[in-house]
């Protein structure tokens, strides 16, 4: 029985341009002097770091603890010294530094004891404990750390989904990872099948990838595994989550709910990779595959240490040829411009395009909006580009939100097809970091406003119980006044009390105001009369 | 005639027991249009609107006391919210008032004596700190207000500018620059 195939709305035809990377096998970079591993490399917080400087590490030792549920951890690349932990500039959009922990290599390369996990026969929540020790995250370019989307969920999962649909042109580092480690990518895969207790597992490959699609169903058949490889057509983004499932099960994940609701999870190929060798090598997430290609002198694909500078990567591809006009990090339609060569390489950098203007052309300027409807018929996600387009280039959030911006999958085709050239896509990445930036401060004013109610709580309760105590006191005084009477210890002490109150007072008595002794008659008279205006004053206020 | 005045009196009176009696069982304690301009402050506590707090310049507000425009962190879309909800014009931020950005309070620790004054005028509790004990700022619940700032009798408290890292950046309004056009065609 062959398995059914369903499509999913809009999408494109781009140029694939995966035959300049995908020719070679994967190539093993040598080991760098210095690795700069960045704290947050993952959706969530970032890993809190476990080194400090002057440390001597090893390869496979982890040096961040995930810093909360969506957090993932980071492991030294290979064995050194850590030298510091200092911002640094990441591949990222932003371009902005961030905190990396800079190690530099003592070239032995040793590793730690590394212990694999009997996953066939260990309870799954010991499968599950081990790896979110491994620092797994989505390597698909989500970067999601992956323990949390194995952990139980509340609907079962019943459909478990390997996606090695790879749509987006140029990347081929999933494609050579099937075709060369098909094993290894379908045990990861039963591994996951098995911590999710998924009946079915499918994966769906691009159909320009035949030798990938050969390269796992013998794997399969090797295994006796009675996981389907499907092939689906070429068609971008068929890679994206949601088209994937819908292209494979014909079953749609309802806006604003997660494909967990609908029974169904959706893992990359390289990230199975990367379990499976957790699993049965105890080794952390600590290298990936990277697609070199474009402008460059040997295209291909290289695995290297995660934290090794992106320069070194083009070095390893033969380096830039003349007229390179610039880096792309991911691919054309989602990727983004690279901004430092000295980034370090990072679990969500799949791809290295060196671009060139003849392969690049610059984008024409933008006209106005003709509302003629192309990027509607593209879109994947069966949005209205446009709509969504003039809310967000308004900055009016709400009504953005109306049109269902949270739903848009920023794949590009909406920018790809436009006539007038708009880049869509930024306009609505600008509104949805706005949004949640709006979400944020909300949340923030949220808890202010709970812990001031708080501590004006706090406050009144602390001056209820200041009342209560000297309240308490004052009884307990008085009553200790009436037990005295029969007491001759504590009545001898009042006495003397008594009498110390009583000499104080005759000292104070008898002690004159200095200013007072030897005055003059003049001066005399006129302290008299004004001592007598008082008096008067006094008695006038008293009697009116 | 007289069937016709008997009716309308007749309901009329039947209404205004209804109405009567749901003033009495649907009454609301609090006035809601508080909560709701309470909702769209920043509730930073600063009282840089001369009120002690959110709550009472909220309170402020609705009785038509205050201006909608005195209110620094809420900014001008803080401003742009209250006169939507109040139904009167925007106007720009209050005379004197200045937007800062977004900051937290940093106690220099070598010069703090740990007097608990700045303990006391915060007003979110994000002081950590006991008599004669060092002082720490939470910084990820100070809303920067700056109260804690006057009290210290030994200055060793300054605001720190919260710059943007990868968790809070945010993708830019898209602006393209402006190009010639024989500059491009030579």
């Amino acid at each position: 029985m062959t398995q059914p195939i369903y499509s999913f709305p809009g999408g494109l035809h781009p140029a694939d341009h995966k035959a300049e990377s995908n020719g070679r096998p994967i190539q093993s970079a040598p080991l760098s002097p210095r690795y700069l591993i960045p704290l947050r490399q993952h959706a969530g917080l970032p890993a809190e770091p476990l080194v400090q400087a002057g440390d001597t590490v090893l390869k496979g030792q982890p040096i961040g603890a995930p810093g909360g549920r969506i957090s993932a951890a980071v492991h030294a690349p290979t064995s050194g010294r850590v030298v510091g932990i200092e911002q640094h500039p990441l591949a990222h959009p932003s371009g902005l530094d961030d905190w990396c922990i800079v190690i530099e290599a003592d070239g032995r390369d040793e590793a730690v004891a590394m212990t694999a996990i009997d996953w066939r026969q260990a309870p799954v929540w010991e499968a599950r404990a081990a790896l979110a020790e491994m620092g797994l995250v989505g390597l698909g370019g989500a970067v999601f750390p992956s323990h949390v989307k194995l952990e139980s969920h509340l609907n079962k999962i019943e459909t478990l989904i390997l996606n090695g649909a790879e749509c987006e042109p140029w990347i081929t580092c999933d494609d050579r990872l099937m075709r060369e480690r098909a094993d290894a990518v379908l045990e990861g895969a039963e591994i996951m099948r098995r911590l999710l207790g998924a009946g079915e597992l499918l994966i769906g490959i691009e159909d320009n990838k035949p030798e990938a699609v050969a390269a796992m169903r013998a794997a399969c058949a090797a295994a006796g595994s009675d996981a389907k490889v499907v092939v689906v057509p070429t068609r971008y983004p068929s890679g994206g989550a949601k088209q994937l499932i819908q292209l494979l099960t014909g079953l749609e994940v309802p806006a604003g709910t997660l494909s967990t609701d609908i029974g169904i999870q959706v893992f990359n190929v390289a990230t199975a990779y990367a379990l499976q060798r957790a699993m049965e090598l105890g080794e952390p997430l600590i290298s990936r595959v990277v697609t070199v290609t474009g402008h460059v002198a040997r295209p291909g694909n290289y695995e290297i240490r995660l934290g090794a500078p992106i320069e070194e990567l083009i070095q390893l591809a033969g380096g830039a040829l003349p007229g390179a006009s610039g880096y792309l990090v991911g691919g054309p339609l989602m990727g983004f411009d690279l901004d430092s060569l000295h980034a370090p390489v990072t679990k969500g950098v799949n791809c290295i395009i060196v671009t060139h203007p003849a392969l690049f052309p610059p984008r024409p300027r933008a006209m106005p909006c003709t509302r003629c409807g192309q990027c509607a018929q593209a879109c994947p996600a069966n949005l209205q580009p446009f709509e969504i387009f003039l809310y967000a280039k308004a900055k009016n959030l709400d009504k953005a939100q109306a049109y269902h911006l949270a739903d848009c999958i920023e794949c590009g085709c909406c920018s790809y097809v436009c006539p007038s050239q708009i880049p869509l896509v930024d306009y609505y990445r600008f509104a949805k970091s706005e949004v949640a930036a709006r979400d944020r401060e909300k949340q923030a004013a949220e808890l202010a406003r709970d812990r001031h109610e708080f501590h004006l709580y706090r406050l009144e309760r602390e001056k209820q119980e200041k009342a209560e105590r000297l309240g308490k006191k004052a009884s307990e005084r008085l009553e200790a006044g009436a037990v005295a009477a029969d007491d001759p210890e504590a009545a001898r002490k009042k006495a003397l009390l008594e009498a110390a109150i009583e000499r104080a007072k005759q000292a104070k008595a008898a002690v004159a105001p200095a200013n007072t002794d030897n005055l003059s008659p003049e001066r005399q008279a006129e302290i008299d009369a004004i001592e007598a205006k008082r008096k008067e004053a006094g008695q006038k206020e008293t009697t009116p | 005639m007289l069937t016709a005045i008997l009716v309308m009196a007749g309901i009329g009176l039947l209404l205004g027991v209804v109405l009567g009696w749901a003033e009495i069982h649907f009454r609301v304690a609090a006035d809601p249009l508080v909560d709701k301009i309470d909702k769209i402050l920043p509730q930073t506590q600063c009282g840089q609107c001369g009120f002690a707090g959110c709550r009472p310049y909220a309170e402020a507000i609705a009785k038509h006391e205050a201006d909608i425009n005195l209110c620094p962190p809420g900014g001008e879309h803080g401003i742009r919210q209250l006169a939507d909800l109040l139904g009167v014009e925007f106007k720009p931020l209050g005379e004197g008032l200045t937007p800062k950005p977004k900051s937290v309070a940093l106690i220099d620790e070598n010069t703090c004596i740990g007097c608990t004054l700045c303990i006391q005028a915060c007003p979110v509790d994000a002081i950590v700190g006991a008599s004669k004990q060092m002082h720490v700022i939470v910084a990820d619940v100070c809303t920067g207000c700056e109260l804690c700032i006057a009290p210290c009798p030994v200055d060793c408290i300054h605001m720190e500018v919260v710059h943007e890292n990868l968790g809070s950046w945010k993708w830019r309004y898209p602006v393209f620059p402006i190009q010639h056009e024989d500059a491009k065609a030579a």
